[in-house]
């Protein structure tokens, strides 16, 4: 047995470059249960992070009592990782909401179904009257199913016809795709986790994988434990265990002030140009912009962008060097750089680095821009998040009518006369009085969106009509008019797609607890009670269950990247998961994209006309076509230009906020796991030793964080980041303490701005002063396992749990890989020669 | 020369822009992508009027008399509210057009006189402004319904 609490990654399989990841499947029940006494397994996948790991439900006498890796699938062979073993199941039953709620004189009180749909459906048919569809707002997640944000999608743009629609994928992914978007025309990931077996040298860019997808990094773990393995390079302000990787691998760690990232990239492109290693063959024929983004990248010598970034310009010249000689080269991209400054365009010049050197679409070379949470690839494709579903330019007339025809209605209701309101302009209405129906599902922006202060006042607007469906009494859910009880995982049953474009079925192994309904369920009881119809007269929504909903999504993803013809329930349930584009053509899916150089650019395939990365203005489809793209890729880039906010001599440091290995999101789920609260109980100040030992600051004292915008007290944790920059976890909020003090979630401090182009909110930067309030009781609640090490453990207990995981290391083969396809599905090739 | 004057207007208008965002930043502070672009936008006027200049004092030994109205009035104040940021986004759409046709304008001079230095600052500064009216038409468009339709 293991402590998966304290062994996070658990036992290695080393392997060598280009051979299969050996299988090791891992196992937790509760406890006193053997694998004997369950009486089904339910098939299924994690949804506590985007790596989506298959895995079985164990049931007994109508509880989750476990679940398993599933040895098979291609994501994780097998492995689960502690938010998976001991957070996937054992908050069932535990602080439920289980009846709807409704607000009486102020209060929530419980009532049935009818009454709290009716009073949803009345104010929503009111402001309809009144005002239109841009009173009304919905606000979802990234951690629904595919077939509910398809529904959501389709209520949004062709019943209400409403462009604000957006999810919390704004805060967690939004760059991933815009990156895309801009570099390849389409959203639609081009690498696949197969690289990491085959890679010679590994980039993590702001992503600190061993804690936000523990079964990723030990896929990497089981490279670096075998021979010829690959060199890593970490860009990361803390020292985290891949920034250890990194310097033990013979690799570098580059740690660049928050806010300099775009520096710092520009530096890379330009030692890739100025030293010769650009692919001249694969540039011409498949790319567009190489002399602008030369030109741009010429001032940014290494001195000047170690000047900028302070980083030492030997390390970036040893960083570019790795990158621009390596045979095999294979890119992450996280939070460092989305919820940072100029994040859309930090994350094209990683698109860029591989463009330029011709390395994408081939063995052990891609490109991950990944995603935060389980289901955000699924928010992006169905049009939740106010895209086109299927991946459709609301810019691109045709692709407004191929809607229009698929769901029966006129055109002109669907909402494509500018960009989808992206989630901050939704509050920022909501805020001015504009929006005045807000409907969030399965987030709890109370703790999660920068400053939070405002993000309260917004929430107890009197004119604003909240409705809040989750499964948990969040802190959003206590400014609700009506609070709808939702199904969670394992209760009901739906797709979703993980990073790499695997995509799993997930079916329903118990019963919701009381009245608690699928969101599915939900959103389709509102679509009956507002009696949506099409052209014809006929119901808009056609389908009742979960399966007609994907069936109907299929059709709708039909001729696009996101090709789900191929997939059926029947299908993934007859195996596991399949990565899209999956069609006729492609009946096993496909593993890599763009192995023949030609990209969803052409006019009319690609996503999206491209923005201005400075300034996040749009490019017109006349400029689009005039440029040619025709499949070829653009290289794009901007200045570095500083961020909104500095430190100055009142706000003296700079705070970033992430994860913690033991949490997801705001520790709903998570908090009510005995193993993982027990891990990582309260929130704490990550201070480097310096900054520590100047403000007089012992490991344990509490201090208090303060920002223009709130205050955060917590004990310190003196760590092991760069000097100037503080880290505070931001899973902590207020369900689980006393009083109304708001003093504990990381985004009281957080200010409201984003990427111009993404729209994601700048999380990472914000300036703060730290003051000691009190000497220490102990040593801070910080995990010792990961990146919140302490930087002296003596006296601070290590981490730990208890012997619960059965591991079984190479029971099966393993899984083969999904086929790489000669050409991508549904792309256009090049027209035409260049020039 | 007329030039000389026109590259007068191209340089206050240039100026006079690079004002305006800055006030329009400012005065709709609590919408955070118009504050921070447009500052962005204003710093960039401001490094076009700077490569301007040499052009500008090389040509004003030869100025003539300055017709009539020829400078464009700049922004003294912001509105409020959802409607005012519009409106206010459409003065700066109509100052930034009109330093983009005065581009036009000189670059065409400048082609007819030959003239290297000025053509070379138009070919390098002129597409910012391309980049300042491209920002405010996207902005303005995502604007306008809401604005115009559900704002109280
Ligand atoms: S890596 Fe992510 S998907 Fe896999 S078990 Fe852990 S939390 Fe779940």
């Amino acid at each position: 047995m293991a402590d998966r609490i304290a062994d996070i990654w658990g036992t290695r399989t080393p392997h060598a470059k280009d051979t299969p990841w050996p299988v090791r499947v891992d196992l937790h029940l509760d406890a006193g249960l053997a694998e004997s006494d369950v009486d089904r397994w339910v098939q299924s996948a994690c949804v506590l992070c985007s790596n989506g790991c298959g895995c079985d439900i164990a049931v007994k006498n109508g509880r989750m009592v476990g679940v398993r890796g599933r040895a098979g699938d291609v994501v994780n062979h097998g492995r689960l990782g502690p938010k998976g073993l001991y957070g996937s199941w054992q908050w069932a039953g535990r602080d439920r909401l289980t009846r709807p709620l409704v607000r009486e004189g102020g209060r929530l009180v419980e009532t049935d179904w009818d009454t709290a749909m009716d009073r949803v459906v009345r104010r929503s048919r009111e402001l309809l009257a009144e005002t239109g569809p841009l009173s009304h707002g919905f606000y979802t997640s990234g951690q629904l199913f595919l077939e509910e944000y398809y529904t959501l999608g389709v209520i949004g743009k062709a019943g209400l016809g409403t462009p604000h629609m957006d999810g919390n994928t704004r805060l967690c992914t939004a760059t991933a795709a815009a990156a895309m978007k801009e570099s390849f025309g389409s959203d639609g990931q081009p690498g696949s986790y197969t690289d990491i077996d085959s890679c010679d040298a590994l980039f993590l860019f702001g992503h600190n994988m061993a804690e936000t997808q523990t079964v990723l990094w030990a896929r990497v773990l089981d490279r670096l434990a075998g021979p010829d393995r690959p060199v890593v390079v970490a860009v990361d302000p803390r020292r985290t265990k891949v920034a250890e990787a990194a310097s033990e691998s013979g690799g570098v760690h580059l740690a660049p002030l928050p806010g300099t990232n775009q520096a710092l990239m520009n530096g890379l492109v330009r030692e890739v140009i100025a030293n010769g290693w650009v692919d001249r063959d694969y540039v011409e024929a498949h790319t567009l912009g190489f002399d602008e983004l030369a030109a741009t990248v010429e001032p940014y010598t290494p001195e000047h962008v170690a000047g900028v970034c302070r980083v030492d310009p030997a390390d970036l010249r040893r960083a570019a060097r790795i990158f621009g000689t390596g045979e095999r080269v294979l890119s992450t991209v996280l939070q460092g750089f989305y919820q940072s400054h100029q994040a859309t365009a930090a994350a094209c010049q990683v698109n860029n680095l591989h463009l330029l050197r011709g390395l994408i679409g081939r063995r052990g070379c891609g490109i991950l821009q990944m995603n935060g949470q389980p289901t955000a690839q699924n928010t992006r494709e169905c049009g939740a998040d106010g895209d086109l579903p299927g991946f459709r330019n609301w810019d691109n007339p045709e692709h407004v009518r191929e809607l229009a025809r698929l769901w029966n209605v006129d055109p002109l209701t669907i909402p494509h006369w500018a960009p989808p309101t992206h989630a901050m302009q939704i509050w920022r209405y909501a805020e001015q009085g504009s929006i005045r129906f807000l409907w969030i599902s399965a987030t709890n922006p109370a703790v999660s969106l920068p400053q939070l202060p405002r993000v309260r006042e917004i929430l107890a607007k009197k004119d604003l009509f909240v409705v809040v469906q989750d499964g948990f009494r969040t802190e959003t859910a206590e400014y609700a008019d009506v609070v709808l009880p939702a199904a969670l995982w394992g209760e009901k049953q739906g797709t979703f797609t993980n990073v790499n474009r695997t995509v799993h079925l997930s079916d329903k192994a118990v019963e919701p607890p009381g009245e608690a309904r699928a969101d599915l369920d939900i959103f389709l009881d509102y679509t009956r009670r507002m009696d949506f119809r099409d052209r014809d007269g006929a119901p808009l929504i056609k389908w009742s269950d979960p399966e007609g909903a994907f069936e109907a999504w299929r059709e709708c993803s039909r001729g696009r990247l996101c090709d789900y013809t191929g997939l059926s329930y029947a299908k993934l349930r007859a195996g596991s998961g399949i990565p899209w584009p999956c069609n006729e053509e492609h009946p096993d899916g496909c593993d890599r994209l763009y192995t023949d150089g030609v990209f969803p650019t052409h006019p009319e395939v690609c996503e999206d006309y491209g923005h201005d990365l400075l300034t996040g203005g749009t490019t017109s489809a006349e400029q689009y076509k005039a440029r040619r793209p025709d499949g070829r890729a653009f290289l794009k880039t901007a200045h570095y230009a500083p961020p909104p906010e500095q430190p100055d001599d009142e706000y003296p440091l700079l705070c970033t906020t992430g994860r913690t290995v033991y949490h997801f999101h705001t520790r709903t789920k998570t908090g009510r796991s005995r193993q993982l609260r027990r891990a990582a109980p309260e929130p704490w100040v990550e201070l480097s030793a310096a900054d520590a030992a100047a403000l007089g600051v012992a490991e344990g004292d509490l201090v208090r964080v303060e920002s223009p915008r709130g205050r955060v007290e917590a004990p310190a944790r003196v760590g092991r980041g760069r000097d100037g920059v503080v880290f505070l976890p931001f899973h902590y909020g207020y369900w689980d303490t006393e009083g109304d003090q708001h003093a504990r979630a990381a985004n009281e401090l957080t200010p409201t701005e984003w990427d111009p182009v993404s729209k994601q909110p700048l999380f990472k930067i914000s300036a703060v002063r730290v003051t000691r309030l009190a000497g220490a009781t102990g040593p801070a609640p910080a995990p010792t396992t990961a990146a919140s090490a302490p930087q002296d453990s003596v006296g601070v207990v290590p981490t730990r749990g208890d012997d619960d995981v059965r591991e079984d290391v190479a029971p099966t083969d393993p899984p083969a890989p999904p086929p790489v396809p000669d050409r991508t599905p549904n792309v256009l090739p090049h027209a035409a020669p260049k020039g | 020369m007329h030039l000389a004057t026109y590259l007068g207007l191209l340089h206050t208008s240039l100026t006079t822009l690079a004002d305006a965002f800055r006030e329009v930043g400012r005065g709709h502070g609590e919408e955070p992508d118009v504050r921070h672009t447009c500052q962005v936008l204003a710093d960039l006027a401001d490094q076009q009027a700077e490569a301007l200049a040499p052009v500008v004092r090389r040509y004003g030994e030869h100025r003539e008399d300055e017709p009539e109205r020829l400078h464009a009035a700049g922004l003294e104040s912001t509105r409020g509210g959802p409607v005012g940021l519009l409106r206010d986004l459409q003065d700066l759409y109509t100052l930034a057009s009109l330093t983009d046709i005065t581009w036009t304008v000189v670059g065409q001079a400048a082609q007819g006189l030959r003239d290297r230095e000025l053509l070379d600052v138009v070919n390098s500064r002129e597409q910012d402004t391309a980049r300042q009216l491209t920002w405010l038409r996207t902005r303005i468009k995502q604007a306008a319904p809401q604005a115009l339709i559900a704002a109280g």
